[in-house]
């Protein structure tokens, strides 16, 4: 049986399309609306509301907690300060990708740590010897994820306290006691906002209460897919074949290949992964993880010549695209979209290094008519849409 | 002081467009404009505190792809929200929507008519060829059959033999779209009155004309020829209103070095032996550079900032017969709830009144139309007028205080030349029949309404400078349409006097916020195909 998230009463009653999506065993909302074009849009002009329950979420607590997340995570957990949240992928000893998500410092000795993919063994093995409690809590904790220039307005009108971006803190909203982090999934101004499992739709309702005034939507999977890419922010199993999944080498990544060096700390004395990490930096990573744009008159020119409109994708594609320089294959890309703000083919994708330069001349395979046709492609810079609000 | 390439009279969109075009291509290029903000009217402007309106033009749609694109607008600023649909609200409490979605769509047409629910595709997919044949004329000059230059009998052979591969039936399809009235055409297709009172509006908007009128099945493909995302006919709304649009345009052309100076009228072009040499400002200062563009429309360039005496005189003829007849007006109204249409169940948050975030059109038939038309025939407001209302704060709540809208309501008829002339005591006569028309379908309007705005024609011509305060700046007509437009002969952005061009929508291939015209005479000048 596939398991409902603690909205479900609230979000079923607004799924108009019927279209569901697992996630992480549970059905989430596809799009509320028919379509998910407005739920998209609203990410950009007010706030759309996301129900992001079926993360996997771990709660830390004890002495040791930041010394065995520290060993875990590619980033400095020791140096995070009470407050602070940290972007992260993790590795195996071979310095390949098992997952990535979100460490939160809750208090000196009480992190919160998110996953896609079930990790409570992983840390369990990890933590042989050190003082922690290693509690799953992915059952109880619900999460909404609100996203939008409005975001602040709303969770403050509640009672939300100013956060920087990548900082969480308690709150209570309307009576409801939950943790906000100033993070999310869409490259935008946003939030996340964590509580109790028995308050969840006393939430939800707050939020929609407060949202009304400033235009706030519950959006589905296909809108967050479409901002994500935007973002430049990779999906596990989409993007990625997490190491845990990799039926063959060629199937892992590094964090080096997936464009998060910034992630990986090699000044710390010991991680998981460290030593092959250090030695792939010394011979530099072979692929990279890019963004890639298409050129509109190329494919234009190829959907003219049979008379036909240019065809584009509204909805995010997921699935392996070969991408070539000169006539030989130079990468893949691994999802794509039409991004209907920047009105721009975009897509993210895997490259040998020597083509990862910005502005390198690609062409992407692309399905014209029932026939394979090359696109002209570029190199560009990620994410493709980067307000300033997101940080301000 | 800087010397400029090219001087560019007006800082509406298309002006914007020409000099970003050209400070692309490296020409030092200075727009003026006389108002205090760029824009002319695709403008947005907070006209009570907290409240911000498109106050004039006030969606998008025929804005070119390629210059969202080539200009990278979206970087510069523009994000355009879709409008997804079309309420027509009927005088029986029963309503008419036009939905984005198909099975949504079909279901609500086959309740007024199931053959119109058949048609209704049919007749999309062959506008949709429309649109599609007649594209590539929006981004050329077009050539004139009469013209031996051969540069514009290589386009006309090009455009021929372009033509000559359309489809027999596409070609008599177009033919029939050039000539018939909108009512006709419609009729061929359609029996509900209410589709068809709603689809014929596209065809009579910013002209003086009837949906019976002969020639106004053209204006409603152009209204198809919108393009988003590859889809035809796709409206949109821009976030923070239509002054987004020119606000992008501004900082791509600044982007690109070109300067812009507000508050700079020009009284005159100057001219020294046929050639356009400068420009002189209203407060005497002198301009100078060999290029001189015009997004004035023709009359205001050619009769005013020129001057018929550096004319030939036939030319001068062609632009005093140039038809303006401005046949709108708009109100534009702050909320302190949002409409309750009766005709619609109405309870709920605003995300659930999905019909509040299209459009609202007052188009119950085509005789409503027709007669709405026949008052302004003889030179009075409609008594009970068509309209095309938004309300663009469901899309983009950031242009009302939170909890409250804007609505901006898009009337015609308005003429221009008004029995008695326009005045105080008739633009409000005017605002109240649109306010009473209105509140005939959401009877809390008038309770609703904090604030409320009133351009008349009269309004739009003194405070944007179009003539007649006619839209498109000149009617989108056959008889000035393509290489008609504005005058036979000078159709291709250039003008009798050496040096002088023009980019306003007064060119081919007009009005609706395209940027069309900017862009093509930016290559006319550079001396590019497109």
């Amino acid at each position: 049986m596939l398991k409902t998230t603690p909205f479900h009463e609230r979000t079923a009653a607004l799924c108009a399309s019927h279209a569901w999506r697992r996630w992480a065993g549970h059905i989430v909302a596809s799009s509320y609306e028919l379509s998910h074009e407005r739920e998209y849009h609203v990410i950009r002009t007010a706030a759309a509301l996301f129900d992001v329950s079926p993360l996997y979420k771990y709660l830390l607590r004890g002495r040791d907690a930041a010394r065995l997340l520290d060993l875990v995570i590619t980033r400095n957990v020791l140096k995070a300060s009470v407050g602070q949240v940290l972007y992260t992928p993790w590795c195996d000893h071979a310095g390949k990708v098992i997952d990535d998500g979100t460490v939160a410092r809750l208090d000196e000795q009480l992190f919160r740590m998110t996953a896609a993919e079930p990790n409570l063994r992983w840390l369990e093995d990890n933590a042989v010897g050190l003082d922690v409690d290693i509690a799953d809590v992915s059952d109880s904790i619900a999460a909404l994820s609100l996203q939008g220039p409005a975001a602040e307005a709303i969770v403050q009108s509640l009672g939300a306290p100013p956060l920087k971006y990548f900082r969480i803190a308690p709150a209570t909203l309307r009576g409801i006691p939950v943790t906000v982090s100033r993070t999310g999934y869409t490259g935008d101004l946003g939030f996340e906002i964590w509580t109790d499992r028995e308050h969840a739709i006393a939430l939800w309702d707050a939020l929609m209460d407060a949202g009304r005034a400033y235009g706030i939507m519950p959006a589905g999977m296909l809108a967050l897919d479409v901002a994500r890419i935007e973002a430049g922010l990779m999906l596990i199993d989409v993007d990625y074949v997490p190491a845990r999944k990799a039926l063959i080498d060629s199937q892992l990544s590094s964090p080096f290949e997936l464009d998060l060096a910034w992630t990986v700390n090699l000044d710390k004395e010991r991680f998981v992964g460290r030593q092959a990490l250090v030695a792939e930096k010394e011979r530099k990573a072979q692929w990279r993880f890019v963004g890639v744009e298409l050129h509109y008159e190329g494919l234009e020119r190829l959907y003219s010549e049979l008379g036909l409109a240019t065809r584009l994708p509204g909805a995010a594609w997921r699935t392996s695209v070969p991408i070539y320089v000169a006539g030989g294959q130079a990468g893949y890309a691994t999802s794509g979209v039409w991004s209907p703000l920047l009105k721009k083919y975009i897509a993210l994708a895997h490259v040998q290094a020597r083509w990862a330069a910005p502005g390198t001349r690609l062409e992407m395979e692309v399905t014209v008519e029932h026939r394979r046709k090359w696109v002209v492609a570029y190199v560009a810079r990620k994410p493709f849409f980067d307000p300033p609000r997101k940080r301000a | 002081m800087k010397a400029y390439d090219v001087i560019i009279v007006g800082g509406g969109h298309n002006g914007l467009a020409c000099a970003a075009y050209l400070a692309r291509a490296g020409r030092k290029v200075l727009v003026l404009e006389r108002r205090e903000r760029v824009g002319g009217a695709a403008m947005s402007e907070e006209v009570f505190p907290g409240f911000r309106f498109s106050v004039f033009s006030y969606v998008v749609s025929l804005l070119r792809p390629e210059i969202i694109r080539e200009l990278e607008l979206a970087r510069h600023g523009l994000h355009i929200l879709p409008l997804e649909s079309t309420l027509t609200p009927l005088a029986n409490n029963d309503y008419l929507a036009q939905w984005s979605d198909h099975d949504r769509n079909r279901r609500e047409l086959a309740r007024h008519s199931p053959r119109d629910a058949e048609a209704y595709d049919e007749f999309g997919l062959l506008l949709h060829r429309m649109a599609r044949a007649v594209k590539p004329l929006l981004s050329t000059a077009p050539p004139d059959p009469a013209s031996l230059d051969p540069r514009e009998l290589f386009d006309l052979l090009r455009l021929g033999r372009y033509f000559r591969g359309l489809p027999e039936k596409d070609l008599h399809a177009l033919w029939k779209l050039l000539t018939m009235s909108a009512a006709d055409y419609l009729d061929e297709w359609f029996e509900s009155e209410a589709l068809k009172g709603t689809k014929s509006a596209s065809g009579i908007i910013g002209t003086l004309l009837g949906p019976r009128s002969p020639g106004t099945a053209y204006v409603l493909l152009h209204h198809y020829m919108g393009e988003l995302d590859g889809v035809f006919r796709a409206w949109g709304f821009a976030k923070g209103g239509n002054g987004s649009v020119s606000a992008a345009i501004a900082a791509a052309a600044q982007a690109h070095g070109a300067d812009i100076r507000t508050g700079a009228a020009v009284a005159k072009v100057l001219i020294s032996g046929g050639r356009a040499t400068g420009v002189v400002l209203e407060n005497g200062d002198e301009l100078r550079a060999s290029v001189v563009v015009s997004g004035a429309d023709p009359r205001r360039t050619f009769l005013g900032l020129v001057g018929e005496e550096h004319l030939p005189e036939d030319f001068v003829r062609s632009i005093r017969r140039y038809k303006f007849r401005g046949a709108s007006g708009k109100v534009n109204l702050a909320l302190g709830e949002l409409p309750r249409f009766t005709c619609m169940p109405q309870d709920g948050p605003p995300h659930l009144l999905p019909h509040l975030r299209g459009a609202v059109s007052i188009s119950p038939s085509v005789d409503y139309l027709e007669r709405a038309y026949d008052d302004a025939k003889y030179g009075e407001i409609s008594r009970r007028p068509y309209m095309d209302i938004v309300m663009p704060s469901m899309l983009d709540p950031s242009m009302a205080p939170p909890g409250k809208h804007v609505m901006s309501i898009f009337v015609q008829y308005a003429p221009y030349h008004l029995n008695g002339g326009w005045s105080d005591a008739r633009r409000e006569e005017f605002g109240n029949t649109v306010i009473d028309t209105l509140a005939q379908y959401a009877p809390n309007l008038k309770s609703a309404i904090l604030h409320r705005q009133v351009i008349t024609p009269a309004d739009i011509e003194r405070i944007v400078g179009l003539s007649e305060g006619n839209i498109f700046q000149g009617e989108l007509t056959l008889q000035q349409m393509f290489f008609l437009r504005p005058a036979p002969a000078w159709s291709r952005y250039r003008t009798p006097i050496h040096g002088l061009y023009q980019c306003g929508s007064g060119t081919h291939p007009g009005g609706g916020v395209m940027g069309a015209s900017g862009r093509n005479a930016a290559l006319a000048i550079l001396g590019r195909r497109a």
